[in-house]
């Protein structure tokens, strides 16, 4: 089997499910109980934070456990519109964002009234930092940009980003690090962030953990009340053994990264190459300023589900858009802001990489994608 | 862009006399401790400067474990590059991009010990100089006060860049000063002024009273977590957690209400005092601060103090809590000192503690039971624990989680 779809999900790690088991089985204990089983679990809680924080560079009362990418951005962007609408209702975000930020955004827009401003993208799917000086005014409590474009790596400029909204104080500086995480340094004190998203599942832990970073001093409204925990932003009974789990994905992520995403950028490119040579396919991906880890070309006029399904047949997975968009059918939304190609955007298919892909899949892969897009050209045209 | 070395200056310990040799062995002792988890590095000292010589490890991380070492002034990092002007140019810009605190202006300080460099210091100068306004954004030059001199040191086989200087802990180093024992309850001072004698050179042990099941695991849990944050300042501590239910349970029945916390504080002081002895200590440090609390006024340390002949030091005596308050955020134990779990002080505390407590009285009351017998108890059953940095690692690695 080739999984290229680690955008979508990654694989745990063996060790990071033999955490989540020795914990469920042993620690079960609620960390809000008082007796010492409940102590035990707290007491894994709080060490999962602390590696957590080292890892990320930030301080341990800034690390809140969440059940993922979505919520955590959920929690951030409403969590910031309940909490500072007295103080203004102009949200700004891009047009590139991943849906649990996009919707987030369209239900504050309709539900709360607020106004929303999405920057537009260059045709390398990047934000103009112009754009965003002239986007603010003085009613802007909020400012989402992603990190890592899901559907094409494509980075975007988040420590100028960050520069630039330093010096309006009022405004929150909230960056999707989904994609990013464990592919991309992000110095989150140096960018200036203020609200940070992590996800577990997308960096070989488990799905139903993550983590939103909140800055120490700033203030949001929880989405979950109840029981208090994780300082009353998140309430609910903590997920320990996943919340575990996450911090040795962290940490095994990150150690030697370096070295890993170099790897994962030599193997990425060997496909850029041989796909580039390809009759008729154009590359989505920024040659400069993108992900090690996400290659996302389009084959117009060729129905893309089908090269997913005839790639499938031969063990080999990737995605046509981003997994949570694919279902739908949906044309790609990065590549019709980048492109205003319909067409383009209707076919796009998307490679995303891990630390445990090798150059021989590369290999593999290309000649796959050769003989079945040959294949198709004859039928489909 | 490698960093080569940090160069580390001595506070106070510079301007002692025929002491100086301990004071340094002890400070290069103590840095090689913090900075064990980075196998590379070297440190090599002389009379007047220490080096960790980075042999590639993170500079970064280090100066950060660094600004906790107590014996240290300040410190600068240091680029080293080929002895090359272009090669200088781009040192200096890593170095500037790479300041631990933003600056407004700078200068350029070129020293040759190469004198058959191409270009003199003042050439030097200019070209860095220029190099880094054009490629800054918001800095100038400011040859008379500037933030920053940016030192330029080139020699035959090699060219240095430095001249940041991160401010130090100061104090002297821990371990210089003798022993002492720390009662250590949990609470917001304790740690403190046990941070504060230990700024001073003073080497800790500490003493926590445990009252199961009046007091519960996770406020000993807290006292551990508070040991170890004092541990990295310090190296590993010893903790002597002491059984105190039945000495308590003894007070409760015996003492008027109005006096029984003062007794416990006179009994505290006693078991502390053994357990001090025991351990070839020479003091007892506690975060008591004048009229915090009742047992806090100079009334009441009178007819506690009264126990023992030791010295007791009290480093925050004449401390504000928010001052207190301040120094325990900086040092991290704040937020573990805030879990609201009851100490061995709260769970027995009677509604109207005495704030002026009379010697003859304590006495008298105290006189009906013979409590020698119990401290001999307490001190027997201390449970002593060895608390460092890396206690949690080590847990972890024979559960193998993390």
């Amino acid at each position: 089997m080739i999984y290229f779809d680690n955008s979508a999900t990654t694989q745990p790690y063996p060790e990071v499910l033999d955490s989540f088991m020795k914990v469920s089985q042993r620690y079960f204990g609620n960390p809000s109980s008082l007796h010492s089983l409940g102590a035990e679990a707290e007491k894994l809680l709080s060490q999962s934070r602390k590696q957590a924080a080292d890892l990320l560079g930030v301080r341990e009362n800034e690390v809140f456990f969440t059940s993922g990418g979505t919520e955590g951005n959920n929690l951030a962007i409403k969590g910031a519109a309940v909490k500072h609408s007295k103080r203004g209702r102009h949200i700004i975000s891009t047009a590139v964002e991943h849906p649990s930020v996009k919707e987030a955004l369209e239900q504050i827009r309709e539900e709360l009234d607020f106004e929303i401003t999405y920057l537009g993208v260059d045709e390398e799917g990047r934000i103009s930092l112009e754009e965003l000086v002239q986007a603010l005014r003085p009613d802007t409590i909020l400012v989402s940009i992603m990190h890592v474009n899901n559907e094409t790596g494509t980075i975007q400029p988040i420590e100028e980003a960050g520069a630039i909204l330093s010096k309006y104080p009022k405004v929150l500086f909230h960056v999707d690090h989904v994609q990013g995480a464990g592919k991309v340094r992000l110095d989150i004190q140096r960018c200036k962030i203020d609200l940070l998203t992590l996800s577990s599942h997308k960096v070989h832990g488990l799905k139903g953990n993550g983590i939103l970073y909140i800055r120490n001093g700033v203030q949001i409204s929880p989405l979950f009340a109840g029981g208090s925990q994780e300082s009353r932003f998140r309430s609910g009974t903590e997920n320990v053994a996943g919340i575990v789990a996450m911090a040795r994905a962290l940490r095994i992520t990150m150690t030697d990264m370096d070295i890993k995403t170099e790897e994962i950028d030599r193997i990425r490119k060997r496909i850029r190459d041989g796909i580039s040579s390809m009759d008729s396919v154009s590359m989505n991906t920024p040659s400069d300023g993108s992900a090690p880890h996400i290659l996302n070309f389009s084959v117009p006029g060729i129905n893309t589900e089908v090269v997913v399904r005839a790639l499938q047949e031969r063990e080999i997975f990737v995605s046509t858009t981003s997994a949570c968009s694919s279902k739908k059918k949906a044309s790609s939304s990065t590549v019709l802001a980048m492109f205003k190609d319909s067409r383009r955007a209707d076919s796009t298919l998307r490679i995303s990489l891990s630390s445990q892909n090798t150059m021989e899949e590369a290999e593999h892969f290309i000649s796959a994608a050769e003989d079945i897009l040959t294949n198709l050209r004859e039928v489909m045209r | 862009m490698q960093y080569d070395h940090i160069l580390i200056r001595y506070g106070e310990i510079s301007t002692k006399g025929k002491n100086r040799r301990g004071f340094i062995d002890r400070l290069k002792a103590n840095i090689r401790r913090t900075l064990k988890s980075y196998s590379a590095i070297r440190v090599e000292a002389d009379r007047d400067r220490m080096f960790v010589l980075l042999n590639g490890e993170d500079h970064l991380a280090i100066s950060e474990k660094l600004k906790g070492v107590f014996g240290i002034q300040n410190f600068s990092p240091a680029i080293k590059t080929e002895p090359g002007i272009e090669e200088i140019k781009n040192a200096a810009l890593s170095y500037m991009n790479g300041l631990t605190a933003p600056i407004k202006t700078f200068k350029v300080n070129t020293r040759r010990a190469d004198k058959s460099f191409s270009y003199s210091t003042d050439e030097v100068n200019h070209m860095v100089g220029g190099y880094l306004l054009t490629n800054t954004e918001g800095i100038t030059v400011n040859v008379k006060t500037p933030d920053l001199t940016v030192r330029v040191e080139i020699r035959k086989e090699a060219a240095y860049i430095s001249g940041e200087v991160i401010q130090g802990a100061g104090g002297l180093p821990v371990g210089n000063g003798g022993k002492a024992v720390l009662m250590l309850s949990g609470g917001i001072d304790s740690p403190v002024a046990g941070y504060m004698s230990m700024k001073r050179g003073l080497e800790l042990e500490c003493i926590h009273f445990h009252s199961p099941p009046f007091t519960s695991e996770r406020s000993k849990q807290k006292v551990i977590d508070l040991c170890g944050r004092l541990s990295e300042t310090a190296g590993p501590i010893k903790l002597h957690i002491v059984p105190f239910t039945e000495i308590q349970k003894l007070i409760q029945k015996q003492i008027p209400e109005n006096y029984t916390m003062t007794s416990t504080r006179r009994l505290m002081l006693r078991v502390a005092d053994s357990i001090r002895e025991k351990q070839g200590a020479l003091a007892i440090v506690t975060g008591e601060s004048l009229g915090q609390v009742a047992s806090q006024t100079i009334e009441s340390m009178h007819a506690i103090n009264e126990v023992t002949s030791t010295p007791v030091l009290r480093p925050l005596i004449t401390m504000d809590k928010l001052e207190i308050m301040k120094i325990a955020e900086e040092i991290d134990t704040l937020e573990i000192s805030n879990r609201p779990y009851e100490d061995c002080c709260t769970v027995f505390t009677p509604a109207n503690p005495k704030t002026k407590p009379k010697k003859e009285k304590v006495n008298f009351y105290e006189s009906f039971v013979d409590f020698d017998k119990l401290i001999e108890e307490a001190v027997d059953g201390v449970e002593t624990l060895v608390i460092s940095p890396e206690a949690e690692t080590k847990r972890d690695e024979t559960l193998d989680l993390f």
